[in-house]
């Protein structure tokens, strides 16, 4: 099965059971976007690129990520309502190890 | 008398492009081949929008006959192309307001109250106008001119003051090592041990750090600000969550530019998720007649946020305009290897002649 189970919480608390294809080449922001659980505009302003943080979430299970790279890192240094477990959604990409994610948007900065 | 000096030092054009990305750059060569001029406003002090700003070094793979293209390289292509039509630029400066003229015509005001008066508005905007990111202080709006600064104007006026910089970037590293040389005291405040920027940069700041130029707090948050009229101290919070009060008589956060629709929102034009609706079966016009809007900045039905499509929308953009500008004119378009590239600067570029000439 190429597509998994992600629950995604967004910013107004309401929870969003989403179904997230692995074979498409695409990351976590980019399925908030495909829901539509965000209003364009909010999220994603970059494209992708980790430079603005308004796809920051919170990660709220306990799924091993690829390590945040130095672009991530140091945007997350800069970001607001940063936490231990925020993550930029577009630098997660959509992997069947990730069944299951439980993930908090952030909120709009 | 009077009437005539305001309308000189007015800036006239047929098209008032606002903002110069790729889209709006691209709009003033659809434009000059239709013997119609273009200026730009544009709130960074460089043009090439988000390519210029954000991702310069980046490749774009998506350039139709560009297997590959630097995000700087491709504005500085599209500045070369538009050289010959002479555009205008007023940058540094965002387009505030928008008045219709009796006449159907366009006054547009920037920033420093600079007029642009124009028959066709276009604006390419973008994600809108790049603004300082602020951070979360509470009472931060409250010192804003009275200390609090994003971005530094004239930096004299730091001149024998306690400054205090946050940020982790270029920005922040550079001023603090720009200010170190006028300023009593500066501090540089970062989230983390490590810096982004330019290793010259970092290396530098470390000198200044070693010669006692520069106070580098790290890991630390400026989380406070206090004062009776004006900025007299800081509040930092440390790793360990200490606080910790330093004087300051300046506090400059330098957290890099987020863009915002800013005033545009507010010019009557329909908005719809954060963008300016238009007619896409058309020529990309506004709710407005005469306002149109291009590229990122505007939405509809299966828009896709790509500099091709917004090079598409700006040439259909400048047809309409011209019927609008010319209504009694008769026009068809014509191909550059015909009909060449005349420029305003009395430039021609012309595809050469074929060679009649017989074999004996």
């Amino acid at each position: 099965m190429l597509d998994i189970l992600v629950y995604i919480t967004d910013r107004e608390g309401d929870t969003h059971i989403v179904e997230a294809p692995t074979d498409m080449n695409m990351n976590l922001m980019e399925i908030v976007r495909s829901y539509e659980l965000a209003p364009e505009g909010t999220i994603g302003i970059c494209g992708g690129m980790a430079m603005c943080a308004s796809c920051q979430c919170y990660i709220e299970s306990d799924h091993t990520l690829p390590e945040k790279n130095d672009d991530e890192e140091a945007m997350l240094s800069e970001a607001f309502f940063v936490k231990e477990n925020s993550r930029l959604g577009c630098q997660i990409k959509m992997s069947p190890e990730l069944d299951g994610l439980k993930v908090t948007l952030a909120p709009e900065e | 008398m009077f009437i005539t000096f305001e309308k000189e030092s007015m800036i006239k054009t047929d098209i008032l492009i606002i903002g110069a990305g790729p889209t709006g750059l691209f709009a003033v060569f659809e434009a000059g081949l239709l013997k119609l001029k273009c200026h730009l406003i544009d709130a960074l002090p460089q043009p090439g929008g988000q390519l210029a700003e954000l991702y310069p070094k980046k490749p774009i793979y998506d350039i139709p006959g560009f297997p590959e293209v630097l995000a700087g390289d491709l504005v500085d292509n599209l500045m070369k192309q538009i050289e010959p039509f002479q555009p205008g630029f007023t940058l540094g400066e965002r387009a505030e307001t928008i008045e219709k003229q009796e006449d159907g015509t366009f006054i547009v005001t920037s920033t420093s109250g600079l007029k642009h008066h124009a028959p066709v508005v276009a604006i390419a905007g973008g994600l809108g106008s790049f603004e300082p990111r602020k951070p979360l202080i509470p009472n931060i709006q409250q010192f804003e001119d009275k200390g609090v600064a994003y971005f530094i104007r004239n930096p004299d006026v730091y001149r024998n003051k306690k400054v205090v910089i946050a940020g982790g970037g270029d920005s922040a590293l550079d001023w603090s090592i720009f200010l170190s040389e006028i300023a009593a005291e500066v501090t540089l405040v970062h989230r983390r041990n490590e810096f982004r920027g330019a290793l010259d940069s970092v290396e530098k700041v470390q000198e200044l750090k070693k010669l006692g130029k520069i106070t580098l707090i790290t890991p630390a948050e400026v989380v406070g600000l206090s004062g009776i009229n004006q900025l007299e101290s800081v509040i930092l919070q440390k790793a360990d969550a200490s606080e910790e009060s330093i004087d300051a008589d300046a506090f400059i956060p330098l957290f890099g530019l987020s863009p915002k629709l800013g005033p545009i929102a507010d010019w009557g034009l329909e908005i719809e998720k954060n963008a300016i609706k238009v007619d896409n079966t058309l020529d990309y016009q506004t709710n407005i007649p005469g306002i149109y809007a291009i590229g990122d900045v505007n939405t509809y039905p299966g828009k896709l946020k790509l500099i091709l499509c917004g090079f598409h929308e700006a040439t259909m953009m400048c047809q309409s305009a011209y019927q609008r500008i010319h209504p009694d004119k008769r026009y068809v378009m014509k191909y550059t290897t015909v009909g060449g590239v005349h420029g305003f600067d009395g430039s021609v570029k012309e595809a050469p002649k074929a060679v009649v000439k017989s074999i004996e």
